[in-house]
This record gives structure tokens, sequence and C-alpha cells, in this order.
């Protein structure tokens, strides 16, 4: 059986479980004179027998799904003769498919060697083997753990103690993924990462300036070595992040100002919902705005001034990316104004300070930490964004300081590197869990630092 | 010595400098709020310039070209004189009897230039067309059939944008006159792209439709749902109710604030290193974009629920502790499900947020060229976004189109998807 089928098997015998015990513990209680002689309310020791039955099966049928591919590959890599052992990565996955494709029946037999043909064989029993004792041994826990709590309906048994420390070590794993997400990122960035130093010296990653991952496929092959100087990346991504935050910055920062000090209630109700709207717009959408009607009117545009323009400009990609935070700006910042207390407002209005004049001498100054907080989280997000770029932003690694040419960013060059085949451990594969690891560190500090100077911020007048 | 009424004569001095003075700072008052205004039309114009350029190019996505024609199957011309005979069948030109029928109209153009002009009137796929309908009915070999083609990308496109020349600059001239032709006879008619509702992917645009991106998407969708809410709830409440105030606590909440801002790319990375790397799962299949997907929404989640518990007044809890309940009882049957409201709110947006994401699925594999509609969560699919992806970065202007058309499906979707929240959220949040 497979695990899509196993898994309402398992809540099926859940219920099973739990419809059981609770007749059991009626019965128990009956003789007794009634449940209120029960330590527990039937409901609990029946919660209790569903969660003996479930918990331990599904972890198995979990963890057994997880591993199962992984180990039945390796066990029909290692029954290879010899002569067809694969010798690199590339070579391994390839026959692994191979082997996968003809287990499937998409390939003739007859086309490839006998060793991978029993390979298929051995790959087809060892997937039977493992479903069945997949679902034997799901079957016999669940049966078995819910049976064990059945036979535990006692009357001296306070279920309910049990049921509800279950349930609350069940709510802690699931805030504890949180953590696992995070070592997950960082163990899935860092072991590639170490690997391609290994191939490639850090001093050539950080401060080369020349960025050209394309390996060759044979050694003899022009050009085999691959240049993985990540400077043009870097100037690439700050370039477009900061013509972003160029247009995102003042817009945004405005936009809230006016509607925070100036703008009726009902205006206020209409256009910061359409703002918002500009946040929840895909960005794959602001990727096809940024390709096929920025970039082009740029291009024309700057023809007709007499200036020379790639059709994937900086400024196309940086333009459209400034609009897509101008809403996280803006909303960022009309928090923090409106966290200002109204005391010093009302002290500087009263002063005859003019509304513009309080908002620039008092309300900005108190509020720009908060405000530098929120451009900071705007700048990661700006340096983190991938669709606008990947589809506007150009793929060359240019060292320029000219927006109007093509520019290419990390985020780009991490999709670019492992989208299409791959071979896993070639340094281009390993290049993009390098460049990865530089973004997520990044990104990180920038959002630790902004979050530190917000909370900071917001203490100060709490 | 001082003169009487200088000091009346200094205060009106002073008066009237602060009168010449606030000339200048109404002046600066009213070009501050000048800026702000500006600010706000600038943001509204982009909105308004993205949604008119998007609906301008895309609506022509939900409109078809086709050819009608008489087409007689004639078993000469498609050297075939037995249509159930699978041999036959794949040996056979099935183009032949469409470039006939064509040339009813055209009787003049017979040379193998007008043949191959002719043929590319109607989409790639025509000839598969007339294969398919014989297979399915042997019998109708010999017969003369009314068959609807999907029209040439270049065709269609040329009749969608009749009158602007930049629109046909593909076609020839030869062609554009037949087309002309064709059209006024009604041979060549324009309707609503059913095709495009009823289909997967294909490598002409013409057949290229939605559906499988769609049913990718739902399925993704399914995934990130079920992980991501009960998980999502269950770590909002152990924050909110359980958690000892300790340093697992703080790394906890440290771990999801972070996460919320980790840009999705890196997640991407996660799914490729771990879901596919470690456990050997598939590439390119719904569960693992569902799995990544949950777990960047999973803060998304946790946040919006937390806000929701919070948000229960003390005295709800209080009431029920007073009268015997345990903890658990307290948050399972009273501050749940005051809080649920809330909850679903913030996960509707999460889930709309994710139904948008396309960078981390690009990295698994979900960027694959998939023709059949997936029929499960362990079936090569894509979704939504990566198939406009797709599709805007194509040659072909009908490809450009539909993914305008894609575009407008996913923006009905969100926005759908976001009312329900918000309708939601007046519906059944209480204020206390």
């Amino acid at each position: 059986m497979q695990t899509a089928d196993l898994l309402p098997l398992v809540l099926v015998l859940a219920a099973v479980a739990y419809g059981f015990a609770y007749m059991r513990s009626r019965a128990v209680a009956a003789p007794l004179g009634g449940i209120s002689n029960l330590k527990a309310l039937p409901a609990y020791y029946a919660a209790r027998a569903a969660l003996w039955c479930a918990i331990p099966a599904l972890v198995i049928l979990g963890a057994w799904a997880a591993f199962e591919g992984k180990v039945i590959q390796n066990i029909v890599m290692a029954s290879l003769p010899t002569e067809l052992t694969p010798q690199s990565a590339g070579h391994a996955s390839l026959t692994l498919s191979q082997i996968s494709n003809l287990a499937a029946g998409k390939l003739n037999p007859a086309m490839v060697p006998d060793g991978i043909s029993s390979a298929a064989v051995l790959l087809q029993e060892l997937r039977e083997h493992s479903s069945n004792f997949k679902s034997l041994l799901v079957v016999l826990i669940a049966v078995l753990g819910g049976t064990f709590a059945w036979t535990r309906v006692a009357p001296t048994i306070n279920a309910r103690k049990s049921v509800e420390l279950t349930l609350q070590r069940l709510f802690f794993v699931c805030a504890a993924v949180a953590i696992l997400t995070t070592i997950g990122i960082v163990f899935s960035v860092i072991f590639e990462t170490v690997r391609f130093f290994g191939k490639v010296p850090m001093s050539e990653f950080l401060f080369g300036t020349n960025w050209s991952p394309q390996t060759a496929l044979r050694a003899d092959q022009v050009g085999s070595e691959g240049a993985f100087g990540v400077i043009p990346l870097f100037t690439g991504t700050l370039m477009i992040s900061a013509i972003a935050l160029l247009i995102a910055v003042p817009v945004g920062l405005l936009s809230a100002v006016y509607l925070s000090e100036y703008a009726s209630p009902r205006m206020r109700s209409v256009v910061k919902p359409l703002l918002e709207m500009l946040a929840g717009v895909p960005t794959v959408v602001y990727g096809f705005f940024a390709a096929l009607t920025v970039a082009p009117f740029i291009r024309d545009l700057a023809l007709m001034l007499g200036l020379e323009a790639s059709s994937q400009s900086a400024l196309a990609a940086g333009l459209v990316m400034g609009i897509m935070i101008i809403p996280f700006v803006s909303s960022l910042s009309d928090d923090v104004i409106n966290a200002v207390p109204r005391s010093l407002r009302d002290g500087s209005l009263a002063l005859g300070a003019t509304q513009s004049e309080t908002m620039k001498n008092v309300i900005f100054p108190a509020a720009l930490p908060g405000i530098m907080g929120g451009i900071l989280l705007a700048a990661s997000r700006a340096i983190g964004e991938t669709m606008i770029v990947v589809m506007a932003a150009g793929l060359a690694a240019n060292l320029t300081a000219n927006p109007l040419d093509s520019v290419t960013t990390v985020t780009v060059q991490i999709v670019t590197l492992l989208t299409g085949d791959q071979e896993f451990d070639s340094a281009k594969t390993l290049a993009a869990f390098a460049l990865g690891m530089m973004l997520f560190i990044v990104t990180l500090l920038l959002n630790v630092i902004a979050l530190k100077v917000v909370r900071k911020y917001r203490e100060q007048y709490d | 010595m001082t003169k009487p009424g200088s000091h009346a004569e200094r205060e009106g001095s002073q008066a009237e400098l602060i009168r010449r003075s606030l000339k200048r700072r109404y002046r600066k008052e009213r070009r501050f709020r000048l800026y702000g205004i500006t600010a706000i039309s600038i943001a509204l114009f982009s909105l308004v310039i993205l949604f008119t350029d998007i609906i301008s190019k895309g609506y022509t996505g939900f409109i078809k070209t086709t050819v009608t024609l008489e087409v007689h199957l004639d078993d000469d011309l498609m050297y075939l004189n037995d249509a159930s005979d699978p041999e036959q069948i794949a040996m056979a030109d099935f183009q032949a009897p469409i470039i006939k029928a064509l040339q009813g109209y055209f009787p003049q153009a017979t040379s193998r230039a007008d043949m191959r002009e002719l043929s590319r009137m109607t989409g790639s796929y025509a000839s598969n067309q007339v294969r398919d309908m014989l297979k399915a009915n042997p019998d109708w070999l010999g017969t003369t059939r009314t068959i609807e083609f999907p029209a040439h990308d270049t065709v269609s496109v040329y009749v969608k944008h009749s009158g602007d020349p930049g629109y046909s600059i593909r076609l020839s001239e030869q062609q554009q006159r037949w087309t002309d032709e064709l059209l006024s006879k009604g041979v060549i008619d324009t309707g609503f792209n059913d095709v495009f509702f009823t289909s997967g992917d294909s490598r002409e645009p013409s057949n290229a439709g939605i559906l499988g991106a769609l049913v990718g998407s739902l399925l993704t969708m399914g995934i990130t749902l079920v992980i991501a809410f009960p998980v999502g709830v269950a770590a909002a409440i152990y924050l909110e109710e359980f958690a000892p105030s300790n340093r697992l606590t703080d790394f906890i909440e440290v771990n999801i604030n972070n996460l919320a801002a980790v840009p999705s790319i890196i997640f991407g990375l996660l799914g490729l290193a771990v879901f596919i790397g470690l456990f050997g799962m598939p590439r390119s299949v719904p569960v693992v974009g569902g799995l990544v997907l949950a777990l960047m929404t999973l803060p998304t989640i946790i946040i919006s629920s937390r806000a929701a518990i919070k948000s229960v007044p003390p005295s709800i809890r209080e009431a029920a502790e007073g009268i015997g309940a345990s903890k658990m009882q307290v948050v399972l049957h009273h501050v749940l499900p005051l809080a649920m409201p809330g909850m679903l709110t913030g996960s509707i947006i999460g889930m709309a947020q994710a139904l948008g994401e396309t960078a981390p699925l690009l990295l698994i594999g979900m960027v694959a060229f998939i023709v059949e509609i997936p029929d499960g969560f362990f079936s090569s699919a894509t979704v939504l976004p990566v198939q406009i992806f797709i599709w805007a970065g194509s040659a072909e202007q009908g490809f450009v189109e539909l993914a305008s058309a894609g575009i407008m499906v996913l923006l009905a979707f969100l926005i759908t998807m976001n009312a329900f929240a918000i309708w939601l959220r007046k519906r059944l949040e209480r204020r206390w």
C-alpha cells in the first residue's frame, strides 16, 4: 500500500480505537455507578487510545516514507556489477534514471546492459517488499498501540492528564519545526558551500571580478575552468536594490505621511487597501510587467534620447522592484509614525508649528530609528527578490555602474545554475549553494539589525 | 531712552515679520502636501498601469481563432486505405487533406511554396487532430467532414490584432490576403478560448491551456494547507499558552521572526538539498512543492494565529479556569474557537502568498514542460505562477498572450481569497 493510502487507514484505525475505548470506559464505569467514578471522562480514555494508536504508527510511516527512496537507491546501486558502477555523480544519476525508467516500463530492456536490467528487477522487488513491510508494520503498530491503551482503561488511571501532556508535547514539536527549518536551511547550504570552497578558493570567490560559471563538459574544451568571482553579482544586486529603494523609500514614506497626517478617514480607507494590493500582486506578475512592458519602454526612451540601453536594463528591474516594495515601506512607516506619542505632536502644534513643520522637526526625528529599520527590511526584501530580476535582468555578469546596462544578481544566478540539467557535485551547482549562503547571511544580518532597531525604538515610547 | 509706542511698534514689526513668514511657511506646507499627494498618485498610477497593461495584453488570450474546413478524408491523398491499421496510421499524411480543403478557396495556390504557406494557416497539430479523428472513427475514411482547427499562432495573432502592423510581420503578405479573405467568408472565426481552460501546456499556443497548472497548484496548495495550518496553529498555541519563558522559547521566537523574512528562494535551496537530495523524493512533484511552501508560509500563519490568540480577552480564560477547567480545556474549548476566525484569516492570506510564489518551485524542478494534467501528489506538475513564467519567456506572441491571461486567472484567485479573508474577518471576528 502507498503512503497516501496508509495515512487514511491509520486515521480510521485511530477512530476505531477511540470508539472501542469509549465503550469500554463506560462499561468499566457502569458497575461502579456511572462515569463520575472514573478519574477522567470517557472521551479522554478514548482520546488516549486514539493517540496511542495513531502517533507511533504515523512516526514510523513518516520515517519510512522519508528514507525509503534513498535506501532502496543505495541498495540498487550497490548491486550493480563492478564494470557498471558509475564513476561520477552525473553518471550515477543517469544510471539511476535509466534503472527507474526500466522498472516503470518506459524503456525497452533490450536496449540496456544486463546489469542494468537486473538492477531494475531488483528495484521493482525492493519497492514491493518495502511497501508490503511498511503496510504491515504500520498497521501492526497501530493495532498494538490501540489495544494497549484499550486494556489500560481503568477507573484509577487519569487519562486526561496523559492526553493533555501528550497534546502539549505535540504542540511543542510543532513550534520546534521553526528551529528545524532554520537548521535545515543552514545545513543544506553549509555542506555544499564547504565542498564548493574545496574546489574554488574562498578569496577567488569573494574578491574575483569575473563570473562565468559555465564549466565545459570535456576537460580539453576552451574555458573549461569557469570563473567564480562574485563581485559583479554583488554590484548588480546592489545597483538594482538601490534603484528600487530610491523609488520606494520617498514614495512610500511620503504616502505614509500624507495618509497618517492629512488624509480624511474616507480617503485613507480607500487608498490604504489599494496600496496593499500592490503588495499582494505575485512577483511573477511584476516580472512579466518589467520584462515585457517597462524594459522595452526604457530602451525606446533611451534610444530617443540618443543613449544606448540594453533590452534587459538594470533600471527596468529596479523600477518595478521599487513599485513592489512601496507598500512595504509605507505600511512600516505608517506603523512607526502612528507610534509617536500624541503629546509630541500636540505640543508642537500648540506652539504654532504647521503640520509639515511638526512632521519634519518633531515626528520625523522621533520616528527615524523605526523608519531606518523599515528601510533595512525593505532592502533585505529587495536583495532577496528573485522573479523580477530573473525575468527582467540579464544573465551577463557585467561590472558596470550604468543603470541602462544589463547586470545580473545573486538570485538570478542561483536560479540559472540550479534549473535545467545539472550534476549535483559540479562546481557550478555548488556555486549556487555558496551564493545562497551569502544571500542568507546578508538578509539575516539586515533583518536582525532592523528588528533590533525597531524594537529599541518601540521600547522608547511604550 | 525709549520713545512711547516703540514697544507697540516693535511688536507691530514683529507681527509683520511673522505675517510675512507665515506666507512662506504656508507655501511650504502646501508644497509638502503636494509631495504627499504626488507620492500616492505615483503608487496608484503604477497600480493602474500594471493592471491595464496585463489586461490589454491578455484579454486576447481568452479568444481563440479557428479555421473551420470541409475536409474530404481522401484515402489516396493520405496514402491510407485502412484507418484501423496502426502501421498505416503512423505512415499516413494527414496534412494533405487540410491543404486540399484550403486550396478549395485558393485554387491558384499550387506551388510548393504556396502549399507550405497554406499548411501554416492551421496550427501545427492540425494533422494530429485529423489522425486522432480517423483513429477513433476508422469508417470516416473517404467521407467529407466539417472540422474546426485552431488557427496557426501567427494567423491568430494577426486576426486578433487586425489593423496593427506590428503584429503582422511574421505572416507573409500572401497569407495576410488569404486570412482576410477567409475571415470575410467566415471560415476563420474567433470565439471564447475554451481550450485554455481544458488542456495542459503545449508547444503550440493555440493548443496550450492552464488546466494542468491549475490542478498542479491545487494539489500543491492542498499539501501546504494540510501541513502548515495545523502545525502553525499548534505552534501558536504552544508559544502563547504553554511555553515557559526560557531561552528555548526565545530561540524559537527569534527563529520564527527571521524565517518570516528569509527570501523565498532560500526555501527552494532547502527543498532541493533536504527533500530531494537527502530524502530522495522525486523532482517536480506537488508533494515537495507543497512541503517547501508549507515551511515558507508557516511563520506567517504562526504570527497571525498568535495575534488572534492574544486578542481573546483574559476574562474568558479566567472564567473557564474558575469553573475548574484545566489549562488544555481552557485552550481547546474556549480560546481556540474564539481565535479561529483570526487564525483562518491569517492562514488564507498566507495561502494566497504561497499560491503566487514562484522562485522556490523553480529550484525543485516544477518548471518542466508538462503536457498531461497531473493526477496525483506524486505526478510531475507545474503551478500557475510557474506556468506564467514559462509562457512569458517564450518568443511567440501567442504565449505572451496566454501568460497575461494566466496572470488574470491567478489574480482572480488571489483577489477571491483575500476578499474571502476580509469577509471572514468582518463576519466572524468579535470585538471585545
